[in-house]
């Protein structure tokens, strides 16, 4: 597999999201009110500069901001760039320019989206103006700017009550996840019914699944073995918590099962058992889905049972838990 | 304070790195190099530190999983830092200081082509007015470059000489994922992508890992007839607002150059300078001299792998100090959106 690079590794798309719920303190909060409200709201620094948003603590003397400015939603692009090919979340969806805008009044640039239709609609000197939402929360997503014709739209109304104390910002990221060439290589066993385990050429010790190197010795584990699908429950855990996304219902049997022939457990279902007489030492097989309904993927082990045979000495897995 | 020098490096850098987000199966034959160039084996490093992130690997405690490739059995000192290996060799130089140890294997990875790295990048920025916009890394570098051009500081012609010069230098170093030079012209004549950048003024989304081995006095001398000798090590970041810095100087670097003593007598720069206009700002606030050749392993526009771009200008800067071409140089690495963090790495053949 290793000599074909092209597809040593199976992978799979991920999306790892998650909403940032953030408190956002007195400074911050006067900021984000203004925009719920349709204002710019910034803060005079001690060297005289007037900035927006406004910094919590001065970047000079690092005293807490407290000299607020109410600001011109008018500004001046002070430099931009073209987003030939958007990526998700930005402001929009097609082409548009972010830009560096100084609003009328302030001595320092915010970075922001500018709705133009093309780059050669946007330019360094242009005059701007905000476009504000309908719906308003208090987040930065509430305005984009837009070129100033001299009209000036309808003032935006008050959009709520209180001061803004926080934030949800959803972060949702992409990824293509692979796995290692060796989780690879134990995944594709699964596929045909195979548990692919390999061994440390150092230690002689057996990891399933097999892993880059060997954790103890830092050398890949080349030689491949194949393991039988019975095994000693090491360790258990009965799972009486409902979470989301369970699949069975509590209680049930989590387990380390060591495969005969295997250095490290692997942790799956225990079924087919009451609770109540799951203990260290049980011996336990693979139960297959059909095999119609195989994949790469652990999944197609349904589940161990007891096999009914002896408890395992506890002498044969001592070394393992 | 005790002498310590870079004694060993190794790397690899890939435009579609087919493996696991961890890189251990990547970093176990790097490390084997740092072994070979040594003499020694991982019972004579005293202190392991990684720099790596979770974002770019897209699950959680990813650096723990990458350790597999130490061997951690008796287990060894060790530390990470969710930052450029650079950072993370600034870490171990402090733990050779304290006395505790004396030689220690500093290593970066990380895989940037699993997710999408200009706007996982957007993360870095302030989670409150930033963050929600996404400005992606490139388009936050544009809003730079174009800073510079309309206040005449540089041009675009200047921009491309930088690509030019890198690209051609590249063709050299076989670790480079883009290389090949032209001209000037031609390049200008290659369309926009976030103007005023064309692709090539960013550096290629790169996977990839480096190590760096680090010891002090005597077991230095035993390892290299020449060790590239730390002579001054400085790290300096600049604020979190955007808007209040002046985006055309890179501060924070003049500030860390200045700790050091100023950068005089350097005779070869590698300077971490993920766009081009970059590398502008930062030869001019460092200070460097008109002769100081920059960059001749082609610098990041030909390879910049996330969490180890920094790292590899130090061990390509201290590559010259072992073969006897230069007497001092510089490794730079940058950090944080448009150029917020710095650290330079000054390193002599005799101290």
């Amino acid at each position: 597999m290793r000599r074909h690079p092209q597809d040593r590794t199976l992978s799979a798309p991920v999306t790892v999201s998650f909403d940032y719920t953030r408190s956002v303190g007195p400074v911050l909060g006067r900021f984000l009110t203004g925009l719920r409200d349709g204002q710019f709201v910034g803060a005079r620094l001690s060297d005289g500069r007037v900035v927006v948003p406004p910094p919590e603590f001065d970047p000079v003397t690092h005293r807490a901001t407290a000299d607020f400015v109410d600001v011109a939603e008018t500004g001046t692009v002070t430099s931009w760039t073209w987003v030939s090919e958007p990526v998700a979340g930005q402001p929009f969806d097609r082409p548009f320019a972010f830009a560096l805008v100084t609003l009328d009044g302030t001595d320092a640039p915010l970075l922001h989206a500018v709705d133009v239709a093309s780059p050669d609609e946007i330019s360094t000197g242009l005059k701007v103006r905000a476009r504000w939402a309908t719906e308003r929360t208090g987040a930065i997503t509430d305005v984009v700017f837009v070129p100033d014709t001299g009209t000036a739209a309808p003032a935006a109304p008050v959009a709520g009550e209180g001061e803004v104390t926080g934030i949800v910002t959803p972060v949702s990221l992409d990824y293509t996840y692979a796995a290692s060439p060796e989780e690879s290589a134990f995944f594709r066993g699964l596929a045909e019914g195979r548990l692919v385990a390999q061994r440390c050429p150092q230690c002689r010790k057996v990891y399933v699944p097999p892993r880059p190197a060997c954790p103890v010795d830092g050398v890949p584990t080349v030689e491949e073995i194949e393991l039988s699908d019975t095994g000693t429950v090491t360790t258990f855990c009965i799972v009486n918590v409902p979470f989301l996304g369970q699949k069975i219902t509590p209680p049930y049997v989590s387990a380390y099962i060591l495969l005969d022939g295997a250095d490290i457990a692997l942790q799956h279902l225990i079924l087919d058992i009451p609770v109540e007489e799951i203990r260290m030492g049980l011996r336990v097989k693979a139960v297959w889905k059909p095999r119609e309904e195989w994949g790469t993927t652990i999944e197609n082990i349904s589940h161990f049972a007891p096999t009914g045979d002896a408890d395992a000495d506890y002498d044969t897995y001592k070394h393992h838990l | 304070m005790r002498d310590v020098a870079v004694v060993g490096f190794a790397q690899r850098q890939m435009q579609d790195y087919d493996g696991s987000p961890t890189c251990a199966e990547l970093l176990v034959p790097i490390f084997g190099e740092c072994y070979e160039q040594t003499g020694w084996t991982k019972k004579d490093i005293g202190f392991w530190c990684s720099g790596s992130s979770d974002y770019l690997a897209g699950r959680s405690f990813s650096f723990v999983s990458a350790i597999d490739a130490i061997g951690v059995l008796p287990p060894v000192n060790e530390s990470h830092v969710e930052m450029d290996a650079a950072w993370a060799l600034y870490e171990a130089w402090l733990k050779i200081q304290t006395g505790e140890v004396d030689t220690a294997l500093v290593f970066g990875f990380g895989k940037a082509s699993a997710g999408v790295l200009r706007r996982t990048l957007s993360l870095q920025l302030d989670p409150y007015t930033l963050t929600p916009l996404w400005p992606d890394t490139v388009s936050i570098a544009a809003l730079q470059a174009r800073l510079g051009i309309d206040g005449g500081a540089w041009d675009e012609a200047a921009m491309a000489e930088v690509v030019n010069r890198s690209l051609t230098d590249a063709e050299k170093n076989e670790y480079a994922v883009r290389a090949g030079g032209s001209s000037v012209e031609e390049l200008l004549a290659r369309p926009m992508f976030a103007d005023p950048l064309r692709k090539h003024d960013a550096a290629p989304v790169t996977d990839g890992a480096a190590a760096i081995v680090l010891a002090a006095g005597d077991k230095a001398r035993e390892v290299r007839e020449r060790p590239a000798w730390i002579t001054g090590l400085s790290h300096v970041t600049d604020g979190l607002h955007l808007g209040t810095r002046d985006l055309t100087r890179a501060e924070s670097a003049s500030r860390a150059a200045a700790a050091v003593g100023g950068l005089d007598g350097v005779d070869v720069a590698e300077l971490h300078a993920p766009f081009s206009h970059q590398e502008l700002i930062l030869r001019r606030d460092l200070g460097l001299a008109e002769d100081v050749r920059v960059n001749p392993s082609g610098g990041a526009l030909a390879g910049n792998p996330m969490f180890t771009g920094g790292g590899i200008r130090i061990g390509e800067a201290a590559r010259r100090i072992w073969d006897g071409s230069a007497d001092k140089v510089l490794g730079h690495a940058t950090s944080g959106p448009a150029l917020q963090q710095n650290l330079v790495c000054v390193m002599e053949g005799t101290i």
